[in-house]
């Protein structure tokens, strides 16, 4: 099935989005990877403040390559998402339970996003051109001296993904 | 054009356009893959390649690290330290000029400070007749990297042990890799020789009848595109045998993701 999700998101258009499913992501997505992953975890440890917020707010996984002038970024496909792992649940329960990236998840993952009411969607592999061609703006929130690392915040429109946990915490069997 | 001017040239290429035949598996694939998930990626996949074309931007984020194979023509007069020369100019300035996303580390295990460069490359030299110098490249996106691996076979092994090496290896990798995958194999030699052999196979085939074995059998394991299933797992397999030790079979095993990136230069004459 084809479904549409408007982001940020209310909870309740998540519960209609089963695996399976192509889901076409359009509004705000933040960007983050190993290390803002680190670095969020550990602000939630401590109880510091967050760079942004986590409600209603969705991660996707990626670095980008250098844009060219006139480009917005430069390839901008997803990366493996198993290293963001030892975080997620933690982070998940704190709210950042809407999660995009590639490949599979750990048991702790699939529980907590099940547990929270979440989503894990897989962006395609590689599509780095068609993925960047999608994303309307880029701004550096946190972590500047990350360089390709740092926490963004995009605005896409018509991001094609797919659905491998629901928030039911089932998961897609191929 | 001088050589750096033309390995430069090759690179910034290399990240943009895939080779004809690369192209050509991943469009029947597209045709051909009968499961609606794979289906989608492949389709995801092509419409990558035709905006990759039309925008100019690299047809993914992990330009990869370079790794070059020189085969040095005994007869060519060239020094390794001057094909070490125009690689590093070369390259570098293609990671500036090319757009590459910086992605090599200076130390592995502390510090993982970013060189800022994409360099060093993995250089690896071999000599042969003549008087060419070739340079092959590939561009290696970790995704696919990280799944590639190497198992130390009985001797008595044989072409059965061969094959199911692959298939645990790739099992092993599911979805990571970014499927479907093309994969080297480099059987022989000792572990490290194997591991070379493995990333050589990309621009040579010893054994086609092991490499449609392989092909098939991994193409049984329904990973599929992406790794949500179908038919297509492996688009191509390529296998390089040389000698080994009477007590084993060493087969090292390199995984390359859709985007099978590479580049050959030939300088005719030892002009490089």
């Amino acid at each position: 099935m084809r479904r549409e999700l408007s982001l940020p998101y209310h909870d309740e258009d998540l519960i209609q989005i089963r695996p399976g499913d192509e889901v076409i992501l359009s509004g705000v997505l933040y960007v983050g990877r190993d290390q803002v992953h680190k670095r969020l975890y550990e602000a939630v440890v401590k109880g510091e403040s967050l760079p942004f917020s986590f409600q209603g707010n969705a991660i996707y996984y990626m670095g980008p390559s250098p844009a060219p002038d006139g480009f917005v970024l430069g390839a901008a496909g997803p990366t493996t998402s198993m290293r963001m792992d030892p975080f997620s649940p933690l982070l998940a329960d704190h709210g950042l339970k809407v999660l995009v990236g590639k490949g599979p998840r750990k048991k702790e993952v699939v529980e907590a996003v099940g547990r929270n009411g979440g989503l894990y969607l897989q962006a395609y592999g590689g599509c780095g051109a068609l993925y960047s061609s999608r994303i309307l703006s880029a701004e550096t929130v946190a972590y500047p001296e990350l360089g390709p690392e740092a926490l963004l915040k995009l605005t896409i429109r018509d991001f094609p993904v797919f659905c491998m946990i629901d928030t039911r915490g089932e998961e897609y069997i191929r | 054009m001088d050589a750096e001017s033309r390995i430069c040239e090759a690179l910034v290429a290399a990240i943009r356009r895939l080779p004809d035949k690369v192209e050509r598996l991943i469009h029947q694939a597209a045709e051909n893959e009968t499961h609606p998930s794979g289906r989608l990626v492949l389709n995801a996949v092509e419409e990558n390649i035709r905006v990759s074309g039309r925008t100019g931007l690299p047809l993914c984020q992990d330009t990869g690290m370079f790794w070059c194979l020189a085969s040095v023509g005994r007869d060519s007069g060239v020094s390794i330290a001057r094909i070490e020369d125009a690689v590093m100019k070369g390259a570098g300035r293609a990671a500036v000029d090319g757009y590459y996303r910086r992605s090599v580390v200076s130390d592995p295990v502390y510090s993982r400070k970013n060189t800022g460069t994409n360099l060093p490359p993995v250089m690896v030299y071999e000599n042969i007749d003549g008087d060419d110098v070739i340079l092959r490249f590939l561009l290696k996106g970790f995704g696919s990297e990280n799944c590639s691996g190497v198992r130390m076979l009985n001797p008595t092994a044989g072409a059965d042990g061969v094959v199911n090496a692959v298939r645990s290896i790739v099992s092993e990798a599911g979805g990571k890799p970014c499927p479907p995958i093309f994969i080297g194999v480099g059987v022989g030699g000792t572990m490290d020789r194997a591991a070379v052999l493995s990333k050589k196979a990309f621009f040579q085939n010893d054994d086609e009848e092991l490499s449609a074995r392989i092909r098939d059998e991994v193409n049984t394991l329904g990973i599929g595109p992406g790794g949500l299933g179908g038919d297509i797992t492996c688009l191509d397999v390529s296998v390089l045998e040389e000698p080994t030790h009477i007590a084993g079979l060493p087969v090292a095993v390199t995984i390359n993701c859709w985007a099978d990136r590479m580049a050959e230069i030939v300088f005719r004459k030892g002009e490089i």
